[in-house]
């Protein structure tokens, strides 16, 4: 048994790996080729051993497929129980668990099993040779400014950490790799069963229109109140964007969980990134960076969100926002009114 | 049949003021002394489901917090809203704690205070929002565990709870057998404000703080709590690297933007 292994928890949803899976796989073969171990993944549910190959494709030296049909939907008591008893019988160096709603149960759940230590909502994961042991650094953001936190966990093993969904980059698969799918056989005592989940509703598809987004436009505490939102929201529909908020704004209720930028929200990527009213803390600002360009409108010069920015406005956005609306207005009907002439011709 | 329920609070930074934190860098440790505390938003949510129970099913309602002596204000606040009793789970020892430690006081505290029915946390704090500390509780107190819930329904015999679970895409429909951790959303209900005479009320209820020795005399071992009983450690603060400088854009506002669109147009980025 290779000890160096770094073990994924692979979640899949509608016959599908979750995107966030393939990023953390992607993650940990990196990881493990630092310290000269391997990635193995591991599938719980009721056929979804063809996921397996999926996983081997992007990484996974080995599969554990643990299939059962009492593990179709997600079990809050029997998922922990049987991947901590299988994660010590693996006794891995590192668990990665994708920042999901399922993950983000389950994963505290065997740390606790396991007496380990666990991180949330990590923004990078290296490895770095600490009094002679290698220990996997899990960065999340500091409260100050632009800083951000190493946490190690030095003692205990597997070190574990979850990640948010497109954090990370999911590499491309190479159709040549080959590994082993190893199955498992569950071990399940119905009467141990105390917590049953025991249908799923699908209400309405994952909003994922944050992450396909061209352009973002995204307000803070500093709008003042949902109305603030009003104008946020005039803005986006003008230029084409989405909306969406900082967590004192979905903590207020002025945007829906799904909206929520940063560490513990999303994390996109958009040709434009407008941030309006918010200080930035890095909570927020990590769940942006990677944006293409970036604008912040605050009234506080001195705020951090402007270090990160590439084109910062230091005002009230009670009155940027309006005269910019009417800017854009103006040109879109001048280009209209051209638009107009040349068919005229 | 009546429910003995427990309300796990935390008494957190105020998110409005979250610009204000800032950390020794030596240390890791969060300065929040310029920030004024609340209690975490969503506890108030837990604690607001946990009396809509007690009014139906009858029993209790305690509010137990671990923190410093200043916590005592959030048990407070508990109390006005209309808990029976509050706890403050306060030592020195207890200081330092990652989720897993603060998980560890929470089991003997409860453990402490006798049998329970129901546990009812915030699915997370504003703070740290890791979200792990509901399902590390009910691993140390070895019961069932469920959280983002959204609803929840007991059976009138008060043995059993059917709950909603969110997930990405809908719901999981849970059925917990009691006793169970039970972590909330906000969405599962609007939090009653105190009253005045809940405020009288509260000045006459009992505050309890606990110490070490009552999580001692339940079987925890001391070695598990605190910063001594916390796997994870700070290793170091470091400055996000900056990869753009600001160009910033000043003047009246409508000189500004229409420099702003020019720049964004020059961007590609409208």
């Amino acid at each position: 048994m290779i000890m160096n292994n770094v073990v994924v928890w692979a979640e899949h949803r509608d016959n599908k790996l979750v995107p966030v899976s393939l990023e953390l796989i992607n993650k940990a073969k990196e990881l493990a080729g630092r310290i000269q171990g391997d990635v193995a993944a591991i599938l719980t549910g009721h056929q979804c051993g063809h996921l397996a190959e999926i996983l081997i494709h992007h990484g996974a030296s080995r599969v554990f497929l643990m299939e059962d049909p009492r593990l179709v939907f997600y079990q809050s008591d029997l998922y922990p129980k049987l991947i901590a008893d299988l994660l010590t019988a693996l006794s891995p160096e590192i668990v990665l668990i994708g920042g999901t709603s399922i993950g983000a149960d389950l994963s505290p759940r065997i740390a606790a099993k396991m007496k380990t230590g666990l991180t949330a909502h990590c923004v990078n994961l290296y490895i770095e040779n600490i009094d002679g042991r290698n220990q996997l650094i899990q960065v999340v953001p500091g409260w100050s400014g632009n800083m951000l936190i190493k946490i190690i966990c030095p003692k205990r093993r597997p070190q574990m950490a979850t990640v948010r969904p497109g954090v990370m980059e999911a590499g491309a698969p190479d159709l040549s790799r080959s590994g082993d799918i190893i199955p498992i056989k569950p071990e399940i005592s119905d009467q141990e069963i105390k917590a049953r989940t025991i249908e799923f509703v699908r209400e309405a598809p994952e909003d994922v229109s944050l992450t396909d987004a061209g352009i973002i436009v995204s307000g803070g505490f500093g709008l003042g109140s949902a109305g603030g939102f009003t104008l946020i929201q005039e803005l986006a529909a003008v230029i084409h964007g989405e909306v969406a908020g900082t967590r004192p704004a979905f903590d207020r209720g002025w945007i829906p969980e799904s909206k929520m930028i940063g560490q513990s929200g999303k994390t996109v990527k958009p040709r434009l990134f407008i941030s309006i009213g918010a200080s930035g803390a890095t909570h927020y600002t990590t769940g942006f960076l990677k944006s293409k360009t970036i604008v912040a409108i605050d009234r506080n010069p001195r705020a951090p969100i402007f270090g990160v920015a590439d084109l910062g406005i230091v005002g009230d956005f009670r009155e940027i926002v309006p005269c910019l609306l009417e800017k854009l207005k103006q040109d879109i009907e001048k280009k209209l009114s051209e638009e107009k002439e040349i068919n005229h011709v | 049949m009546p429910l003995n329920i427990v309300v796990c609070i935390k008494q957190v930074p105020d998110p409005e003021f979250f610009d204000k934190i800032t950390l020794d860098s030596s240390t890791g440790t969060i300065q929040r002394n310029a920030v004024p505390v609340i209690t975490n938003p969503l506890d108030r949510h837990a604690l607001e489901e946990a009396l809509r129970i007690r009014e139906k099913f009858g029993g209790s309602v305690t509010a137990v917090t671990m923190g410093p002596l200043q916590a005592r204000k959030s048990l407070d606040d508990a109390l006005a809203m209309g808990a029976d009793r509050g706890v403050l789970l306060c030592d020195q020892t207890f200081a330092g704690a990652d989720t897993l430690a603060t998980a560890c006081v929470l089991s003997g505290g409860i453990r402490f205070l006798g049998p329970f029915d129901l546990i009812i946390c915030g699915n997370e704090t504003a703070d740290g929002a890791t979200a792990q500390v509901p399902a590390q509780l009910a691993e140390m107190l070895d019961t069932p565990h469920v959280t983002s819930v959204r609803k929840i329904d007991l059976s009138e015999d008060g043995s059993k709870a059917l709950v909603e679970r969110m997930v990405e895409d809908g719901f999981l429909r849970v059925e917990l057998v009691l006793p169970a951790v039970i972590a909330v959303l906000k969405n599962i209900n609007t939090y009653r404000l105190p009253t005045v005479m809940g405020i009288m009320e509260a000045s006459g209820k009992e505050i309890l703080e606990l110490h070490c020795p009552a999580c001692e005399s339940v079987g925890i071992d001391l070695g598990d709590l605190g910063s001594r009983g916390s796997p994870t450690r700070f290793a170091g603060i470091f400055e996000a690297q900056q990869v753009r400088t600001v160009e910033m854009i000043s003047g009246e506002p409508k000189d500004i933007v229409v420099t702003l669109i020019k720049k964004l147009h020059h961007l590609d980025a409208l």
